[in-house]
């Protein structure tokens, strides 16, 4: 954010702030702008995915889904939202009120931490730190501290199941996550998110994903960690609701449950976002160099940001379908099943593929011809497993326009949610 | 920090699970002892639901008696009519014309699939599975429309009199059917590539609670959960009553496709080849509905000879019996009602020792256990 602060007094007030009287003032001003603006980001992200989400359902699921409040129920998450604010805040008799109390903002300030060093664009970043990658583990493990404190505090036998689930579950997700990671993270040599992406390119053959083998496993393990670190179904335990009525969140009503409810959402955006940042290429414009980005000035400057945030939203937005895809596909895994899968197998496979990129960046270098046949032949392999994933899901999406004919005589105008 | 309720000291946690909880199929509770997520022992507690139906039928006329019945089941209410009606035919010893025992087993075979359906997507639905359930009951919505068109109800149908049925069939009824017919056959094939094949949901069931096939014999289990067990026991085949002696069908029985025989996803899987099964016997039927009267001559009162009869047709949760005491008059001095799901919940408590927590929703979802069932 100071560095984007600079840009920004340069460029348009063609002034150097380090030469101002009080620079941190400016500074403190633009941080507080940056941390609405990213706060409304995320608002505008977790509402309105959550109307993206039950429309997805609905039509994975023959029905139609929310569609009353606003066409096509586009502001739906807004009556939701204030349905629940308009809610008393119930607190039960025997729970233990400042735990009570404390726990969903503890679960808040563990999401929203992490946009601090979430990338939206070539600079548009709140803060590029250089062990960005280490304060984003860090930072998001806050989340089990303010789940476990619900459930303990909550003092319902439901709760406390779902906080040990998630305690369990989410530490131990955290270490093929974090393995998975470092794979690119020895690639590039560097934590800062920013640098990350800096090392890739625009185009698919420079993205980290493809460029070796154990760098595509490391997605996957990467994003199935992810959605057991997320409480995303099949890895939904902590709140199964056929088991443990809500699991930690049981008790919660009003705006407390809807803390809890926004950070889910918004978790959507932060494990698409990491994925696209360590593996997907990030922000970067095909065709376009980090570098020239840096290089321009003025409009083309700020064009360039703009499109750099499009590119990656539409990355993350991409991801985002996919986990709402499985999120209403997949059953739940049993605790013992999740945990076995965890330390068993993920961990495991996330070393392994952690040693494969240590041997192969020891002993290919970059550019040769190895390393460029390597990216050609990964890169067929993902476009080829992108056409088969599209043909597996086209079935959800595509009406049955024959048999709804054949069954009612009539032609179909919206999805076959009825039949004669 | 917080004081710890009270908890015996035997480290192990207590929970209600019931009666209002998500996945207890209604209003039942289960009184379930864990150490951890691991289940010491479930004990069901029934009763809930208890509304006393077989006293009611000893001051209500036998005839007057058949709208009662639909309430002892509300997913699968034609066999409970069908039994009831069976009952108090024998000790008339009225013959039933050909017409209505076609039409009386085309309506359970119709409610037979619409019951599997609801619960197979229910138990996909309590592991976490919610779309198959969703198409599921867009099926079952066909089968209503059908059930309303034969009989004015979509749920508690009260379709059957004694002697027959309350009305003829329904022109054109039979075309639609048979439409449907065609449509429904290859989505169960969809369904199954949806869930049924799932990996994680094998591994959640297969080799879960397993009932031995000598076990379910000694509880008295009954209907599909039997069968999953490896027992080919079916009244349709065993006991013929009805048209069923005439019709052409298999009986799913458990193999362990995927685990122990009589585990949770055998249970699963029998209902699905009895959905297939089902629809075999449809099409066998609908292509010979017999000229002739929907219903024998009966008068409006019935007065049934003194005696005492038990009669059970196979419903979709098992042996459905009526044990029926006549004295002469027109109301029954006794009725027993055995049901399925009653000796099915009491399995519960057997086998759910060691077993996950979350083990128990699918435990009681594959022995598709339905409250007012169970309470009467």
């Amino acid at each position: 954010m100071k560095a984007l602060a600079d840009i920004l007094v340069v460029q348009l007030l063609g002034q150097d702030p380090g030469s101002w009287p009080f620079t941190w003032v400016v500074y403190a001003a633009v941080m507080l702008v940056g941390g609405a603006l990213a706060m409304t980001f995320v608002a505008l992200f977790a509402g309105p995915v959550t109307v993206v989400e039950r429309r997805v359902a609905g039509r994975m699921m023959s029905r139609i889904g929310p569609n009353r409040v606003g066409p096509q129920g586009v502001i739906q998450w807004l009556a939701d939202g204030l349905k629940c604010f308009l809610k008393e805040d119930l607190i039960p008799d025997e729970a233990d009120h400042p735990l009570f109390r404390l726990a969903p903002y503890l679960v808040f300030a563990g999401m929203f931490g992490t946009f601090v060093v979430l990338p939206f664009g070539a600079h548009l970043v709140a803060a590029d730190l250089n062990v960005g990658v280490l304060y984003l583990f860090a930072i998001s493990s806050i989340v089990v501290v303010g789940i476990l404190a619900a459930g303990w505090s909550s003092n319902s036998k439901w709760g406390l199941f779902g906080a040990f689930r998630a305690a369990a579950q989410i530490i131990s997700y955290e270490v093929p996550s974090a393995l998975s990671v470092l794979t690119v993270v020895l690639f590039a040599g560097t934590l800062s998110l920013q640098g990350l992406i800096r090392e890739q390119g625009g185009m698919p053959w420079d993205w980290f994903i493809f460029r070796t083998p154990f760098t595509f496993a490391a997605f996957f393990l990467f994003f199935t960690s992810a959605l057991a670190e997320g409480n995303r179904t099949p890895f939904d335990l902590p709140e199964a609701e056929s088991e443990l009525v809500a699991g930690y969140h049981t008790e919660y009503s009003g705006m407390r449950f809807l803390f809890f409810l926004f950070a889910e959402w918004a978790n959507l955006w932060i494990m698409s976002a990491v994925a696209v940042a360590c593996f997907l290429g990030g922000w970067n414009i095909p065709g376009v160099s980090p570098a020239t980005i840096d290089a321009s000035q003025g409009l083309a400057f700020w064009s360039f940001q703009a499109i750099s945030f499009a590119v990656f939203a539409a990355k993350t937005s991409v991801l985002v379908f996919v986990v709402i895809q499985l999120r209403w596909t997949l059953p739940r895994l049993r605790v013992d099943q999740l945990l076995e899968m965890c330390w068993k197998y993920l961990v495991p496979l996330s070393f392994a593929c952690l040693l494969g990129v240590l041997v192969w960046a020891w002993a290919v270098t970059a550019g040769s011809a190895v390393d460029l046949a390597m990216r050609l032949i990964m890169t067929c392999l993902g476009v080829a497993a992108l056409v088969a994933y599209a043909r597996r899901v086209r079935f959800n999406y595509v009406a049955d326009k024959d048999n709804y004919l054949k069954m009612t005589g009539k032609e179909l105008w919206y999805p076959p949610y009825r039949l004669p | 920090m917080l004081e710890p309720k009270a908890q015996p000291a035997d480290g192990v946690l207590r929970i209600n699970m019931g009666p209002q909880h998500p996945a207890t199929h209604g209003v039942i509770s289960f009184m379930v002892e864990t150490d951890g997520e691991i289940m010491r022992k479930a004990t069901p507690d029934v009763g809930f639901l208890h509304r006393g139906v077989e006293k009611m039928a000893e001051i209500t006329s036998y005839p007057g008696f058949m709208p009662y019945t639909d309430r002892v089941d509300y997913l699968a209410s034609m066999f409970a009519n069908h039994g009831y009606a069976m009952a108090v035919e024998r000790l008339l010893a009225l013959e039933v014309p050909r017409k209505a025992q076609y039409l009386r087993v085309i309506a359970d075979e119709l409610n037979r699939i619409a019951s599997h359906l609801v619960a197979t997507g229910t138990m996909a639905m309590d592991l976490g599975a919610f779309t198959p359930f969703t198409h599921w009951i867009r099926e079952r919505e066909s089968i209503n429309d059908f059930m309303e068109l034969i009989c004015g109800a979509r749920l508690t149908y009260n379709y059957l009199r004694v002697g027959g049925v309350c009305a003829d069939w329904p022109v054109g009824l039979t075309e639609k059917i048979l439409l449907w017919l065609d449509h429904f056959e290859p989505i169960i094939d969809e369904f199954n590539r949806l869930i049924t094949g799932n990996e994680i949901f094998i591994n959640r069931l297969a080799n879960v609670a397993v009932i031995p096939g000598a076990m379910a014999v000694d509880w008295a289990l009954s209907g599909p959960n039997l069968r999953a067990s490896g027992v080919p026991f079916d009244l349709r085949r065993c006991q013929p009553y009805s048209v069923y002696p005439e019709l052409q069908f298999d009986l799913a029985v458990g193999t362990g496709s995927r685990g122990t025989v009589g585990d949770c996803y055998d249970r699963f899987w029998v209902r699905i080849v009895e959905m297939r099964e089902s629809c075999r016997m449809l099409r066998q039927l609908l292509a010979g509905i017999p000229e002739g009267d929907f219903k024998a001559k009966v008068g409006r009162t019935i007065k049934v000879p003194a005696g005492e009869v038990y009669s059970a047709v196979e419903s979709a949760r098992g042996e459905i019996g009526y044990y029926l005491v006549a004295d002469g008059t027109d109301r029954p001095v006794r009725v027993k009602i055995r049901t399925g799901s009653f000796t099915a919940v009491a399995l519960v408590e057997p086998i759910s020792r060691g077993l996950m927590l979350a083990d128990l929703v699918a435990v009681i979802g594959s022995l598709d256990i339905v409250a007012p069932e169970i309470d009467r």
